[in-house]
């Protein structure tokens, strides 16, 4: 619909770009060859890189869950080793942690989604962006070093005294996620840059898709907090060599002091893990129900607030350590009110589907699976926010469970529900909606089944980290592994049909779900540089009473981009619907 | 609800346990009705407002500020009760009344201490009287442990650099189970204790008497007992089982390499310094982890110890 009149001089046109379906030449197969992904940056190439690291990460944890869950089938010694059970534990604690879940959406999914739906063709810093990736990598080998030259046996918290007199090789596995921590930073800058400086024309902030809004939370948090970290493992590894008394009472130092400062970075770290899968939740819920999203700026702000509040809360995870009872009562109270900005969150996407056109296809499934899910986490941290009531449930299985609610239960199904989401763009391959249905319930059913005994365990008194186990929690904790066990099958299928799916999968259209946001306007897989024209935005990514043409506004790209002190002229257009 | 309180929490066994399990109720219940009610709703809109043809119109409705104060302000007000209702409940859990009686406790790895006003020491089995106020006064010999006693609903870490202490009182007699919560290393789950809550009578009696009866014991006995009491048995199997640390089986006179390639017979000597300075020396193969026994056992209970494992060949 090319705006055909002739026009002043002095302003630009703008007119609609189809994107281009089933495209010959796109981002995979422009640049090929080892050395060309491995020097490449391509942000979305980037991505994949982290995507597939991410996989091998969450498989090996994932099968040393499996490993654990399998030895806790009987009370006493089933098949290995106290020392090799608390050895396993950690790694899978640790690797989950740090090398899955802070790393999960923002720089796997974010990192190929955010210039596509800021409308640029590529992060403000490339270059940091591939030295991000490859910080990652070197942590990864450090951790690994670490594994195969005596194990970790301190649990992912490193808690002092212990993790100062245990044997092991401790030291090269902190230095290892020290060295991780630079690559969640340097992301984290990345990404404020491009979401201040590179956003298309006309995309204001109240026009930023919420995904966006979720990982500039993030990467606030990734920035603030992060060298919080560094300096907690630095300060661990200065006192082991050094022998320098920080935390370890033998020296003159103080245990709990170390307490702190790894909660307050572990705690931010949480909404690390948890604030970009809200993001994704946000896109999913508003494409699928085809509708405007309910309370954009409360859900825009509430992750900024739970980005904020979440810094002041660390201290609820020391309820029983022995800080003051005044610290416990304002720690439990700012708590309290982190949950409120995450209960408005649930309660906008719900009000969403209201009146909604809702098409169940996978990314929907697994969203509702959050919410379902998320919300059990969200409640159960309510219980353990409770002063009274934490004593008594305080590294109980209820914690384990809890976490495991809000972190498997939320953030592996918000990840999973944007990996379904963004597939065909990634690959411009569909994969079996039949298959991909039938392991998420079957992962929806392995899960709840794991950990929903988990939680009867902990308020009964099982503690967390124990290797034998009095007889009365048998029952329980085989009815857990067996739900284990179904996870493992649906994680198993999933791997099957992806796989089909990248090799032999059907061909994906540019915007196989209607969606408006503005990555759904470029085909799929998108061009080597995302945009062949410099999109104009003139609505919200959520206005799904809008024509479809109005998303798909551009300026030529004669000027590689930039159009300083140019005025850009929209009216003729937005009238002239095609 | 009272079958649901027995699924879910231990026996309520102490004064404070009724406020904890009522909180505890209270936020299951207001959560299972807010869970249960938003389920539906994403059950039913998703049946309701499926989608029927691709020309699906959707109305805009971007925000309704009513609305949205009401979901802010409700569940604020439901959390700020559960936070006072928390809170009024801890405050009774850390404030210990005037007439405690207070037992000293003291953790090591894996085993925890009890030392009373008469001196006497128990491991792993705590004693107590019902019915009135009793506070621990902890500390830790090596790194960070946690005393939680889930019948009393009660938690608390228990550190190496200073003391912390925790208070119950026990409604009845009985026995309780008693657990470390803070991970500990190796056999940080065999790190379990009991505590027996005897009627005031029979705990006077028992503090009375206790430690005096091994007197008129026959030493392999009382070594028997000694090493059960002791938790040495947490570390050191007497049947051949390598455990944490070498087997008490065929231990007696026999040549140890140690970890510097002495050779050690083991005897009189080595057994003593062994139980009171474990760290001097040490097996080849077998980490420096036992915690030490002076002031616990007295020399007559060594005495006793190494004529029990006299006959362990």
């Amino acid at each position: 619909m090319a705006t055909s009149e002739a026009k002043p001089t002095n302003k630009i046109q703008v007119r609609r770009y189809k994107p281009e379906e089933y495209p010959e030449k796109h981002y995979l197969n422009e640049e090929t060859g080892i050395w060309a992904w491995m020097t490449t940056v391509d942000h979305k190439k980037i991505g994949l890189m982290y995507l597939a690291s991410l996989a091998f990460f969450f498989f090996v944890g994932g099968m040393l869950a499996l490993v654990l869950r399998t030895e806790l089938l009987t009370p006493a010694r089933s098949f290995m080793d106290a020392d090799v059970y608390n050895q396993i534990f950690t790694l899978h604690g640790a690797i989950m942690v740090f090398f899955f879940l802070v790393p999960s959406v923002p720089a796997a999914l974010g990192n190929f989604i955010l210039p596509l739906q800021l409308g640029c063709k590529d992060v403000a810093f490339p270059r940091v962006n591939l030295a991000s990736f490859y910080i990652y990598v070197i942590g990864a080998v450090f951790t690994l070093i670490a594994i195969l030259t005596g194990g970790v046996d301190t649990g992912w918290t490193f808690y002092t005294p212990y993790s100062a007199t245990t044997g092991g090789n401790v030291m090269m596995m902190t230095l290892g996620i020290f060295i991780l921590g630079f690559s969640s930073i340097l992301t984290g800058v990345n990404f404020i840059t491009t979401i201040h400086k590179l956003r298309a024309p006309g995309m204001t902030w109240n026009k930023l898709p919420l995904n966006m809004w979720a990982l500039y939370a993030t990467s606030i948090i990734q920035v603030l907090a992060t060298p919080v970290l560094a300096i907690t493992l630095l300060l661990l590894t200065m006192e082991r060599v050094l022998s320098i008394g920080i935390f370890d009472p033998a020296l003159g130092g103080d245990p709990v002091l170390y307490q702190h400062f790894f909660w307050f970075y572990s705690h931010p770290a949480v909404y690390i893990m948890i604030v970009p899968g809200f993001g994704v939740i946000s896109e999913v819920i508003s494409t699928f129900s085809r509708k405007i999203i309910f309370g954009y700026w409360a859900i825009a702000i509430s992750s900024l607030a739970i980005a904020f509040i979440g810094f002041l809360v660390w201290g609820h995870h020391m309820f029983t350590a022995g800080q003051s009872s005044l610290a416990n009562m304002v720690f439990s109270f700012l708590t309290f009110l982190v949950g409120i900005p995450t209960g408005i969150k649930i309660f906008n996407w719900v009000a969403t589907m209201y009146r909604g056109s809702i098409d169940m296809k996978t990314p929907m499934l697994y969203a509702q699976i959050f919410l379902f899910q998320f919300m059990i986490g969200g409640f159960t941290g309510i219980m353990l926010g409770a002063l009274a009531v934490d004593i008594h449930l305080h590294d109980t299985y209820y914690v384990v469970a809890h976490f495991h609610y809000v972190m498997m239960g939320g953030m592996v199904m918000a990840f999973l529900a944007g990996l379904h989401y963004w597939w065909p763009k990634m690959f411009g391959k569909m994969y079996s909606e039949k298959w991909a249905k039938f392991s998420a319930i079957i992962i929806f059913i392995g899960f709840n089944m794991t950990f929903l005994p988990q939680f009867v365990m902990g308020s009964q008194g099982m503690p967390r980290r124990y290797f034998n186990y009095i007889d009365q929690f048998q029952s329980f904790h085989q009815f857990s592994t067996i739900g284990s066990y179904i996870i493992g099958i649906g994680f198993f299928i999933m791997f099957g049909y992806l796989l089909y799916s990248f090799f032999r999968g059907e061909k994906a259209a540019a915007n196989p779900w209607g969606s408006r946001a503005l990555e759904w306007q470029v085909s799929s897989p998108p061009p080597l540089h995302n945009f062949e024209h410099t999109p104009v935005i003139i609505n919200g990514p959520y206005d799904y009473h809008k024509p479809m043409s109005e998303f798909q506004l551009g300026i030529a790209s004669k000027h590689n981009g930039h159009h300083a002190g140019e005025k850009v002229d929209i009216s003729t257009t937005v009238k002239d619907k095609a | 609800m009272n079958r649901f309180s027995d699924f879910m929490l231990p026996p309520a066994k102490s004064t404070t346990a009724e406020t904890t399990d009522a909180l505890f109720h209270f936020i299951n219940v207001t959560s299972l009705i807010f869970l249960v009610g938003i389920t539906i709703a994403i059950i039913f809109f998703s049946w309701k407002y499926r989608r029927r043809s691709d020309e699906d119109v959707t109305p805009v409705i971007s925000h309704n500020n009513k609305l949205e104060i009401t979901w802010s302000v409700i569940p604020l007000i439901l959390v700020m009760i559960v936070f006072g209702w928390g809170f009024t409940g801890y405050m009774n859990l850390i404030t210990t009344p005037d007439d405690a009686y207070e037992v000293r406790v003291v953790a090591k790895s894996w085993l925890w201490e009890f030392h009373y006003e008469t001196g006497f020491v128990s491991v792993n089995e705590l004693h107590v009287p019902a019915n009135r106020p009793v506070k621990l006064i902890m500390s830790s010999d090596d790194v960070i442990h946690s005393f939680f006693v889930p019948d009393y609903r009660v938690k608390r870490d228990v550190l190496p650099n200073r003391y912390t202490s925790l208070w119950f009182e026990v409604t009845e007699p009985g026995e309780s189970i008693v657990y470390c919560t803070e991970y500990c290393g190796t056999a940080h789950s065999n790190m379990l204790a009991t505590v027996f809550a005897h009627t005031q009578e029979d705990f006077d009696t028992w503090l009375e008497t206790a430690g005096s009866a091994d007197d008129d014991m026959d030493p392999v006995e009382l070594g028997e007992q000694l090493v059960t009491r002791n938790a040495c048995d947490t570390c050191h199997s007497t049947d051949g089982t390598r455990l944490q640390g070498p087997t008490f089986q065929g231990l007696w006179g026999s040549e140890r390499e140690m970890q510097d390639g002495e050779i050690v017979v083991v005897d009189e000597n080595y057994v003593r310094e062994s139980i009171l300075e474990p760290n001097a020396r040490i097996t080849k193969g077998y980490q420096p982890v036992m915690p030490s026994y002076a002031g616990t056992l007295n020399d007559r209970q060594i005495d006793a110890i190494i004529e029990y494992l006299k006959t362990l060949q």
